[in-house]
């Protein structure tokens, strides 16, 4: 479904370690590869710690992987320094999940869109207001707000304004964290619906960070599913109410509060916490919260593996053909090296 | 047992709930669904008296069991909030306070409530956490707030409610800060309270799922109105409000509308 020459950004074996007390470390990534393509969406799922904010913070070059490398059209983005890799934030831009903590509260509208244009001496002065005007059009707010201040705007306004101003540099990649989750679901609506526009306008890829999978899989194309810095799925979004295939996405489908559920039938949720991510398990990190644990699981660590194209899942269950199948899947496992 | 009787609640004179009417028996759950600024925690926080910056009931009247809570004496109201009447509030963690372990702050809970000694106060507490099912109470019991996750606050937050065993339950957007599978065993857990000591509570949430499934009547407001009331069956398949239904609408579904 994914068109290789539509590759924009390629993450290889990234991997991020935090040094914490008693000599210990905490692995928040550990050996992602995941890829973004033009004009497509890709949504990372998890639970709150598992990395993935950690993850997309490394597309912005907010922050550098301890190992692996990102390509972007074939250049290597944690290796840029100085000159070069400031001209380089104007092709990837980002939206945070709280725009007021966002913006400076003391910078009009105006200045607040215009900025990232005139750091990099795009536009003069004296075009300011017709290019704020032009933005706010875009995202479908009226040109007057320019001359507003944040503070005078609800948190859907302010949301589109990030936007404005993400995109006022015509980037080529927008990672967006949890950008949707502070507002009200009409409100969120609104602004999914503006994302998919500005989206196909633009041929925008989005990294998208969210942990509602109803709401990801209805607007994203790609849905990579998280858990203690290891991506244990990923999922064309069409395909994940089908075959959704790794315990884990499971869980979380399972636990999502839906009108249209089945109300007669209980919840379904994992029981215990996600372990710490400073005692990640060797062997698969979702060991002591699967349904389906096999001796395996605790000795190795799965690989992802190609179900379809474009679905990998990281699971032992899934190993041999076939293997998931079979009641005594177990014994099945239990002999593979 | 809870009866709010058109009932006003203005903001220095500016009415922010307007005509509110809800009775509630006991053993139920009630939903209180609207978008923010709508006035749903302006209608909860009325019920316990604690409305905050200056709010008053200028319209209409509260009654719990039969008697009004608006002439309630500082008293009274000592003596209601926590045993009968508990509340639990989004982030559970920021009630607390964050310099001292959590079994001081739950021992001084209890004894504020109760006559007994500190260690009886303080194994009452670790009842009450295992209760909820956060295993090795004890150690919850030692240590800060900030040391614990979200989910585990919030359980904190409904064993301190649960404590006494209260006739009546409000929480306000208890699961919005959590994750979905937390989410999950929270909501369950609230559920489980109302079977085992018929506890009747009020939620407050802008998550139409959460409120669809754990309730037996759900309220949406808007604007400081009731647009629309009713079981959960006729919430989600018989509204005639506009608004209902653009709510649910709005409301993302596994295997629902597809923007792209």
């Amino acid at each position: 479904m994914f068109d290789e020459k539509d590759l924009i950004l390629d993450a290889k074996h990234v991997t991020r370690k935090f040094p914490a007390s008693n000599n210990r470390t905490l692995v928040a990534c550990n050996d992602i590869n995941l890829k973004l393509y033009k004009g497509k969406t890709l949504g990372l799922v998890g639970e709150s710690g598992c990395g993935k904010s950690t993850f997309m913070r490394f597309l912005v070059s907010l922050d550098t992987p301890t190992e692996g490398e990102i390509y972007f059209h074939g250049k290597d983005i944690t290796k840029m320094k100085g000159e070069e890799l400031r001209q380089n934030r104007q092709k990837i831009q980002m939206v945070f999940q709280d725009p007021s903590g966002s913006f400076n509260p003391k910078m009009k509208i105006r200045d607040i869109i215009c900025e990232p244009l005139m750091n990099f001496n795009r536009i003069r002065k004296s075009e300011k207001d017709a290019v704020a005007r032009k933005y706010l059009e875009l995202v479908d707010l009226p040109g007057d707000f320019a001359d507003r201040y944040p503070h005078s705007m609800s948190g859907g306004q302010r949301q589109r304004i990030a936007i404005a101003r993400a995109i006022v540099l015509e980037p080529e990649v927008v990672v967006m964290d949890e950008a949707t989750c502070a507002l009200d679901v009409s409100v969120q609506k609104t602004i999914i619906e503006l994302i998919v526009k500005l989206q196909k306008e633009k041929n925008i890829a989005i990294g998208f960070i969210a942990h509602d999978l109803g709401l990801i899989q209805s607007f994203a194309h790609q849905i990579a599913v998280m858990y203690l810095g290891n991506i244990v799925e990923v999922i064309p979004a069409e395909e994940l109410n089908k075959s959704a295939s790794h315990p884990y996405t499971k869980a979380l489908m399972g636990a999502i509060f839906d009108i249209n559920m089945d109300f007669t039938k209980k919840i379904e949720s994992i029981e215990s916490e996600a372990p710490s991510p400073l005692d990640v398990p060797t062997g698969c990190p979702f060991q002591d919260r699967c349904e389906h644990y096999m001796e395996i699981c605790k000795q190795v660590r799965p690989t992802r593996i190609e179900l379809e194209p474009g679905h990998e899942v990281a699971c032992h269950l899934f190993e041999k053909e076939g293997c998931h199948l079979h009641e005594d899947h177990c014994d099945v496992c239990r002999e593979m090296p | 047992m809870l009866e709010l009787k058109d009932v006003t609640i203005s903001y220095k004179n500016r009415p922010t709930v307007k005509n509110f009417n809800l009775s509630l028996e006991q053993g139920k759950i009630c939903s209180i669904v609207g978008e923010s600024g709508s006035g749903k925690t302006t209608v909860i926080r009325a019920v316990l008296g604690l409305l905050a910056g200056g709010g008053k009931v200028t319209e209409g009247d509260i009654l719990f069991e039969g008697k009004s809570l608006l002439k309630n004496t500082r008293e009274e109201w000592r003596k209601l909030r926590g045993t009968d009447i508990s509340m639990i509030f989004q982030d559970s963690g920021a009630m607390t306070n964050q310099t001292r372990v959590i079994g001081k702050q739950f021992v001084e809970y209890i004894r504020t409530h109760e006559d007994i000694s500190k260690k009886d106060a303080w194994d009452k507490g670790i009842k009450m956490l295992e209760r909820m099912r956060l295993p090795s109470g004890d150690n919850i019991m030692k240590s800060y707030p900030f040391q614990l996750s979200g989910g585990m606050r919030q359980r904190v937050g409904i064993a301190m409610a649960m404590t006494f065993q209260p006739k009546l339950l409000l929480a306000d957007e208890p699961t919005s800060a959590l994750d979905v599978t937390t989410q999950a065993q929270i909501v369950r857990q609230m559920m489980e309270l109302r079977d085992e000591y018929k506890t009747s509570i009020i939620v407050v949430t802008h998550n139409l799922g959460v409120a669809a499934y754990m309730s037996d009547f759900i309220v949406v407001m808007k604007d400081g109105e009731i647009v629309d009331a009713g079981g959960r069956d006729h919430i989600l398949h018989r509204s005639e409000s506009e608004y209902t239904k653009g709510l649910l609408d709005a409301v993302p579904s596994l295997g629902g509308v597809r923007y792209v």
